[in-house]
């Protein structure tokens, strides 16, 4: 076991170089921050080689890279080429808005996803599991998108229109430390991101528990008379929950890269945004910044959840 | 459940295996009829009606509700939505259909000679997937997409003219896509290499490429149709969010996603029809794949196929 956690983790540094490449040449070679000015009165082909010379990034490719790792290395993800300020700083500012709509919506999904899979199982190949099956591919199938507008309409604009207590659509400004307010906020987008995920998942949990519940040793356990109660709890859902940790894992991964569609429809101020709102002005010091973290977190959350993995099942831990 | 009778001296190949497990699932069955009669639309409407419609901006027009002249009303430069929708969706299914077909190449290539040739480049094969995965795939495609999306000519391709951009989608989702087929081939070309028939080419002489590419990956065409079929629902969604933002396919060659790209202010004005029937078009259309491709999932599964024996 310690062999394979030492293993991974030297993967990871691995990967976490090359992600450092990869992502440096992405957005180095598309991220032009002058591209907006071009054309613009007062703003010369002189000014923009002087501007180049000043922020170093005439230089050629492979220095610019080097200098950009020194400095990740020593902590420093660089300042922002137009609000001035540091890269990290503005991370901080936005990941704990990210965080929170994404484990809101993890934990509207969960409880959700295990609803409909258990109602789902009890009354398996009947009129009920068919209904939930077919609604869970058409709610997997969704853009986020379009889910959300359609939530948008309903909530925001037409129950205006009713007079009915509506809520906001997040693009007027409002209170982010305000508990009621954040709630307020949060219910359009967590449910937009739940409906499809708990698709996904509530259609995984089925097919799993239905997998497990084919078993022989669940047979077994049920000839012995345990009820069906305890079979559930002590042998089918242990089984079946397996896969559902790797799923919930890598999810938390993709958590960090927040939702930028999502995001952008609710004016959520989450990392997402900032990523959309800087890229579009082609900071490229944020850019990389916010892709670094992102990708290192991803990385991460991979190996703890293998190692969980590991760690859970004994068939992976005994070989 | 199929009974094979005395009478019946047909053999079963593995492909009326599969056939008939496939129609065994009703919402497959379901989901190809969707496609098919999706396609009928398009093209029946492409011959019908011809595609300068679809860009015939008409200013005074502009944002016409549903009416007998524009049955699926106008957009905001006074494009008949109608005509639109039919040659938008020409636009994406190609899209789709281009950026699978090079996701799959390059997973297929990927994936199969990290599996045969093992140890080193295995390793750093599968370093640089698994990098790639770390990285969000829409933040890349927001990233390139910016880059690309300045000064886009209109190409000139068998007398149809599209944007510039068309091509560059497709590099863009193929590029960001290809990981998820890599690792299905390198775990297929993996438990395949230790089976006999491909011990039996090695001592016959067969060299490396040939056993490959004429014996290994012919054997993971199973799994590769199904993420074929996936892959296709996920191409048009990723352009449907692309487009979305902006960053996709620029107009005036229209396609289901960047018809949505102002919806959110069309909202508030109740301009229903600017991004309804779009999006309801986008959800079908993915619908249809997944239905598709679950279906055929289960219908290559040989965990399943024992019943046939």
């Amino acid at each position: 076991m310690n062999s394979y956690i030492l293993k991974r983790l030297l993967q990871a540094i691995l990967i976490l170089f090359i992600n450092t490449f990869l992502i440096f040449s992405f957005t180095r070679l598309s991220c032009d921050p002058m591209a907006q000015y071009v054309g613009k009165a007062g703003f010369s082909a002189e000014d923009k080689t002087r501007i180049y010379n000043e922020l170093g990034l005439d230089e050629p490719f492979p220095v610019q890279y080097f200098l950009w790792l020194k400095k990740v290395g020593q902590g420093d993800l660089g300042i922002s080429l137009f609000s001035k300020q540091p890269v990290w700083k503005l991370i901080i500012e936005r990941l704990p808005m990210t965080l929170i709509l994404m484990l809101s919506a993890e934990i509207v999904t969960l409880l959700l996803a295990f609803l409909l899979a258990f109602v789902a199982v009890k009354n398996r190949y009947s009129l009920i599991d068919n209904i939930i099956t077919t609604l869970s591919f058409v709610g997997y199938s969704m853009p986020v998108f379009f889910i959300g507008l359609i939530l948008i309409i309903l909530f925001s604009v037409k129950f205006k229109q009713w007079g009915l207590p509506y809520l906001p659509t997040g693009t007027d400004i409002w209170d982010h430390h305000n508990i009621i307010e954040l709630v307020k906020h949060l219910i359009l987008p967590v449910t937009t991101i739940a409906s499809i995920q708990t698709a996904r998942y509530s259609r995984f949990l089925r097919s799993s528990i239905l997998e497990v519940m084919s078993n022989d040793y669940v047979r077994t356990a049920f000839s012995k008379g345990i009820g069906s109660g305890k079979v559930m709890f002590n042998h089918i859902l242990p089984n079946a929950l397996l896969p559902i940790v790797s799923m919930v894992g890598l999810d938390i991964a993709a958590m960090f890269g927040g939702a930028v569609v999502t995001e952008t429809i609710f004016a959520w101020p989450g990392l997402g945004r900032l990523f959309w709102e800087y890229a579009q002005r082609g900071d490229f010091p944020v850019v990389n910044g916010v892709l670094l973290i992102i990708s290192t977190a991803v990385v991460i959350m991979t190996i703890v959840t293998d190692v969980v993995y590991g760690v859970i099942d004994p068939r992976i831990r005994l070989k | 459940m199929t009974t094979i009778s005395a009478q019946n001296t047909k053999s079963l190949t593995p492909a009326k295996i599969i056939w008939i497990k496939f129609c065994e699932h009703k919402t497959a069955l379901l989901g190809l009829a969707g496609l098919f009669l999706l396609l009928l639309f398009i093209f029946l409407g492409s011959i019908l009606i011809p595609e300068s419609q679809a860009n015939q901006t008409d200013i005074t027009n502009r944002i016409q509700p549903p009416s007998l002249t524009h049955w699926f009303g106008t957009d905001n430069t006074g494009r008949d939505q109608f005509a639109r929708i039919i040659y938008g969706g020409q636009i994406t299914i190609v899209i789709g259909v281009l950026a699978v077909f090079l996701q799959i190449s390059l997973g297929t290539l990927i994936g199969g000679i990290a599996a045969y040739y093992g140890g080193l480049v295995d390793s750093i094969l599968m370093r640089f997937t698994e990098s790639m995965l770390s990285i969000p795939s829409l933040l890349l495609l927001i990233v390139i997409g910016k880059y690309f999306g300045k000064d886009i000519q209109m190409l000139n391709i068998f007398g149809r003219k599209f944007s510039g951009s068309v091509p560059i989608v497709v590099l863009v989702i193929g590029a960001t896509s290809w990981m998820y087929v890599a690792r299905i081939v390198r775990a297929e070309v993996l438990s395949l290499k230790e089976r006999e028939f491909v011990q039996a080419s090695i001592v016959l002489g067969a060299k490396n490429l040939r056993i490959l590419f004429v014996h290994l990956i012919p054997n993971t065409v199973g799994s590769l149709i199904v993420a074929t079929t996936l892959g296709l629902a996920n191409a048009v969604i990723m352009e449907a969010y692309v487009s979305f933002l902006g960053l996709g396919v620029q107009p005036p060659t229209a396609t289901w996603g960047n018809m949505m790209t102002q919806s959110i202010s069309f909202i508030q004005g109740g301009l229903w029809w600017m991004w309804v029937i779009p999006g309801f078009c986008i959800v079908y259309t993915i619908l249809c794949f997944n239905l598709v491709g679950d279906g055929l999932r289960d219908a290559f599964d040989p965990h399943t196929h024992e019943r046939f024996v």
